[in-house]
């Protein structure tokens, strides 16, 4: 922090009029308040561009289906026949196990680094799992197909399905067939795809909670975990939030490594270790090779349909943080 | 009663913290394991040959991939340039300047950005950078990993200027400061390492990115001169040798990952060493 | 420093962004990842006879080369599915000028599967195949599998279908093949690089069907022939409309296109699947490079027409040594004559 200690030598500040309009521009904060909300409309206007192409080129595909596509299970190019249901199905299923993994593992390594780990341990633990991140999608992918899939069809399935499945209700998440691709193997992909995004951000943003919440609760005869779970923790909330709408939103629009692991049936079954078909796998393998102009604009409008997921849950995820606000966070 | 509940509170401490710590463990083991994997599968691959040579037809030795290497750098050095200003200063203007409602149109938009599927920006991009000039393109390539990389780097800057706390902004303006000039010269220092965690994850996760890149940068099997011939890149040479028959290119596959991580984890390093200057907030 | 630091970017910046030699010809393809390897090398052996002709061919998929020598992005397409006539019609409206196909190489696919203590070839009827894949035949040791199979022991289990995830050539031959053989098939679900499959799951490429079916057991699957080969994959024969099991190799994948050359269009664009002759294994197919007939920049128009020359002649020796089967004589006459097409 360098300068900050320098005293300014300002002039006394003008009421009104051109003058004092010229000299807050001189002082930089319209200059700086002007430029930043330039840069933050352009995203507005980047993200309307997208939103845009993707109305006018699904155009044949919207008119043709309407609302009907929502809900047809079929997608077949041969008879122009198109439907968005299995693959909603599909990306919501392999987002959910993705974070419901992703998630409590992220999180509690997070909490490890940044509350128990030494510090020079810490920062290189850091260090190499943002690495993670820049795996590209392909190697998981073929990870997944010669690791997690033989694992999932000879060890994992028959574990669950031999005791999980027997149970009521939520048996039927855990049925036979099991050839190892499939939701389940694809959860498990994301959520390792996903982690180090959880875990970066998290740990860095419980890194800044002032040291003076830690003791106040340590003072107050809490235990280590206590501490860190109701004091440190909410405090670093909308970090931690934060981290996970990026780990979601990288899961709902992950193509190569989910297309090599779900089995790419567009089905939708009950069972976890079914195939499936998720909205980006099925643009990533079908828009090279699309040529009919209806076939083209079905796969834009699966496009926008994975928007407007994308929307809705955003706008749910952010519901329920307002509505479990107990005032925990940092002040702003 | 009391000594129960003692006892149970500090079993719940022991068993809780366990867990962190075994989850911190599961996630380094992965990572061992994934680049592990890479130096057994893709170890040998690796020579001088590879860092310098363009890639051979099947059935050659000899070949490399120097020409990705240059095109994955060309790309990224694009892709910030384009995507990292509208990130870093979109996530100012939320954090110091925004009002309410502007700023959670924003937030809300990034966060929709973020989840558009990879080949969908690489489509937006094809049309936007591709069509009007009808050839492909370095620079399409990177507007479409410069889009991808914006949201990111919205939301860490934005949390990372606000995790400062309000006492340093009113130290400065009580000093004098405007408001510009706090936010340079004390909280964005104050943010910084934040901030560069943010900016590096973000690198990290465009620099994998193969779909863009099939209508944008194309690939090349040669080198692209400038910035308007399409290029070759690490993400799709291995996605090409990846899923060809032939055992040789898939170990260069495996190698291109493990270059691409090891120059990922160098501009990490790098970024660090040059750009981190003294202490910036931290309670521990 | 830091102006040092920055200086030195940029001229490092410029150092990587020197333009391209003159003189030099740079062409751009797209298209069919099939004869990748084949382009690939043949591309790089021209290169080194004409230093100055850069021919970049990339493998998008067979669809992808249509859509973007459409588009005008590249200087041709490469398909293993030849262009139909509306495709035709949008090229010369949106070009102005006419598309031409030449065959380039001949591939096949091949029925590969995974069976617990089968190690040898099985004999596949047609029945059997459209049966299989369209899901009226379930188990493995169906009678219609097991009876061209006699001592074979094959497992009282289901089939599991891989079929590719991904729009490709090799789906639209396996598909071509099956619309010919079943007349349910062809009413059921059709031909095309994507189809709606009545079962089974869909792996990402050759690489993905060949790892499905290597991994699971009780698999059945089709690569490209090349693809087997290389992997040392088990496939088995098929039975050609002559009643015979043909197991599929270079000879019988020409043999077809021989036959298919006697009554081959002008335009060149023939199926030979299911085609006649007791050697021909009937699922072959011609892959085609995409060239528009009129290419105004004479210095890009004359690299391509050497190229064509050159692939047709001296170009097919390199054809057997990566497995691909080398166009039959009278088809290669027939091509040189169409050279001139392209003005």
């Amino acid at each position: 922090m360098s300068t900050a200690t320098t005293f300014i030598k300002r002039e006394a500040p003008l009421k009104s009029g051109p003058r004092a309009l010229l000299q807050r521009f001189r002082h930089g904060d319209e200059i700086t308040h002007l430029v930043t909300l330039v840069f933050a409309a352009s995203i507005l206007l980047i993200t309307s561009m997208l939103v845009y192409e993707l109305w006018r080129t699904s155009y044949l595909s919207r008119t043709k289906f309407g609302w009907n596509f929502f809900w047809t299970r079929t997608w077949d190019p041969i008879f122009d026949n198109f439907g968005a249901a299995p693959f909603i199905y599909g990306t919501l299923v392999t987002s959910a196990l993705g974070l419901l993994i992703a998630v409590p593992v992220g999180l509690a390594s997070a909490v490890f680094l940044s509350e128990l780990a030494p510090r020079k341990v810490s920062d290189a633990l850091a260090f190499l799992i943002d690495l993670l991140a820049a795996v590209p999608s392909v190697i998981y992918g073929l990870l997944g197909v010669f690791i997690v899939v033989p694992l999932m069809r000879t060890t994992i399935g028959p574990a669950l399905i031999g005791t999980l499945g027997h149970i009521p209700v939520i048996g039927k998440l855990f049925q036979p067939p099991n050839y190892g691709v499939g939701f389940f193997t694809a959860g498990i992909v994301l959520a390792i795809m996903v982690v180090p995004f959880i875990i970066s951000v998290s740990r860095e943003v419980l890194l800044t909670v002032p040291r003076e919440q830690r003791e106040a609760a340590l003072a107050l005869g809490s235990t280590r975990w206590e501490s860190t779970w109701k004091v440190v923790v909410p405090w670093a909330r909308t970090g931690i939030m934060g981290s996970i709408f990026l780990a979601l939103a990288r899961a709902l629009g992950e193509t190569m490594a989910v297309t090599m692991v779900i089995g790419n049936d567009p089905k939708i079954s009950t069972s976890l270790f079914a195939p499936g078909y998720t909205i980006a796998a099925v643009i990533a393998n079908e828009f090279t090779e699309a040529t009919g102009d209806l076939y083209l604009s079905a796969l834009i409008e699966l496009g926008l349909v994975l928007f407007l997921m994308t929307f809705i849950l955003n706008g749910l995820a952010r519901i329920l943080i307002v509505a479990t606000e107990r005032g925990g966070g940092h002040a702003a | 009663m009391n000594r129960f509940l003692l006892i149970w509170r500090k079993s719940v401490n022991i068993v809780m913290l366990t867990l962190t710590g075994l989850a911190a463990l599961l996630v380094v083991s992965i990572l061992f394991f994934i680049l592990g994997y890479l130096v057994w599968n893709g170890g040998t691959a690796i020579n001088w040959d590879f860092f310098t040579k363009l890639p051979k037809p099947v059935g050659e030795t000899g070949g490399g991939m120097a020409n990705a290497i240059v095109g994955s750098a060309k790309l990224l050095f694009l892709a910030s340039l384009f995507g990292l200003p509208v990130g870093f200063l979109g996530g100012v203007y939320l954090a110091e300047f925004g009002g309410k409602a502007f700023s959670f149109l924003i937030r809300y938009t990034t966060d929709l950005l973020n989840g558009v599927p990879s080949i969908v920006i690489g489509i937006f991009a094809y049309s936007v950078a591709v069509l009007p000039v009808k050839h492909f393109s370095t620079l399409a390539g990177g507007v479409a990993l410069g889009i991808m990389m914006i949201p990111i780097a919205v939301r860490t800057t934005e949390e990372f200027l606000r995790a400062v706390p309000n006492s340093l902004r009113e130290g400065a303006m009580a000093l004098g400061a405007s408001k510009s000039r706090t936010i340079a010269t004390v909280i964005i220092p104050a943010a910084f390492q934040g901030i560069l965690t943010g900016v590096m994850l973000d690198l990290a996760r465009v620099a994998g990115e193969t779909a863009p890149l099939l209508f944008t940068a194309f690939s090349n099997r040669f080198w692209s001169p400038g910035w308007g011939q399409p290029t070759a890149s690490l993400p799709v040479m291995i996605f090409t040798y990846a899923i060809a028959p032939y055992d040789d290119w898939h170990r260069q596959a495996w190698a291109a990952g493990l270059v691409l991580l090891a120059l990922i984890l160098l501009a990490n390093i790098g970024a660090r060493l040059i750009l981190a200057r003294g202490t910036s907030f931290r309670s521990t | 420093m830091k102006k040092t630091s920055l200086v030195a970017s940029i001229l490092l910046i410029l150092a990587i962004t020197v333009a391209a030699q003159p003189g030099t010809v740079l062409l751009n393809g797209a298209g069919a990842t099939f004869p990748y390897p084949m382009y690939s090398k043949w591309f790089d052996v021209y290169h080194q006879k004409e230093p100055n002709v850069q021919i970049n061919y990339q493998s998008i998929g067979s669809g992808g080369g249509i859509r973007q020598v459409l588009a005008g992005t590249v200087d041709f397409g490469a398909s293993d599915g030849p262009m139909n006539d509306d495709q035709i019609k949008e090229f010369k409206e949106k070009r102005g000028t006419d598309i031409l196909h030449f065959p380039t190489v001949l591939g096949a696919d091949v029925p590969t599967y995974n069976i617990a203590g089968v190690t040898g070839e099985l004999n596949f009827t047609q029945k059997a195949i459209a049966g299989i894949f369209l899901g009226t035949i379930t188990k493995w040791n169906d009678p219609e599998i097991a009876k061209p199979n006699p001592g074979v022991n094959l497992p009282n289990s289901d089939i599991l279908v891989v079929h590719r995830s991904d729009g490709s050539g090799t789906t639209y031959v396996w598909t071509d093949f099956l619309s010919k053989i079943s007349p349910e098939w062809k009413t059921k679900v059709g031909t095309g690089t994507s189809v709606n499959w009545p079962l089974g799951v869909g792996g990402k490429g050759n690489e993905g069907v060949a790892g499905l079916v290597k991994q699971t057991p009780n698999t059945l699957g089709y690569v490209e022939l090349v693809y087997a080969i290389q992997n040392n994959m088990p496939y088995g024969k098929v039975q050609n409309p002559d009643g015979k099991f043909v197991k599929a190799d270079l000879a019988g994948v020409t043999g077809a296109a021989a036959g298919a050359a006697k009554n081959m269009p002008n335009d060149f664009r023939v199926s030979i699947t299911n085609a006649p002759g007791a050697t021909s294994y009937p699922v072959s197919s011609f892959t085609w490079l995409l060239i528009p007939a009129q290419i105004p920049d004479a210095a890009k128009r004359d690299a391509i027409k050497g190229f064509l020359t050159w692939m047709l002649s001296d170009g097919q020796n390199y054809t057997e040594a990566l497995a691909y089967a080398r166009l039959p004589k009278p088809v290669v006459e027939k091509e040189l004559k169409a050279i001139s097409l392209v003005k």
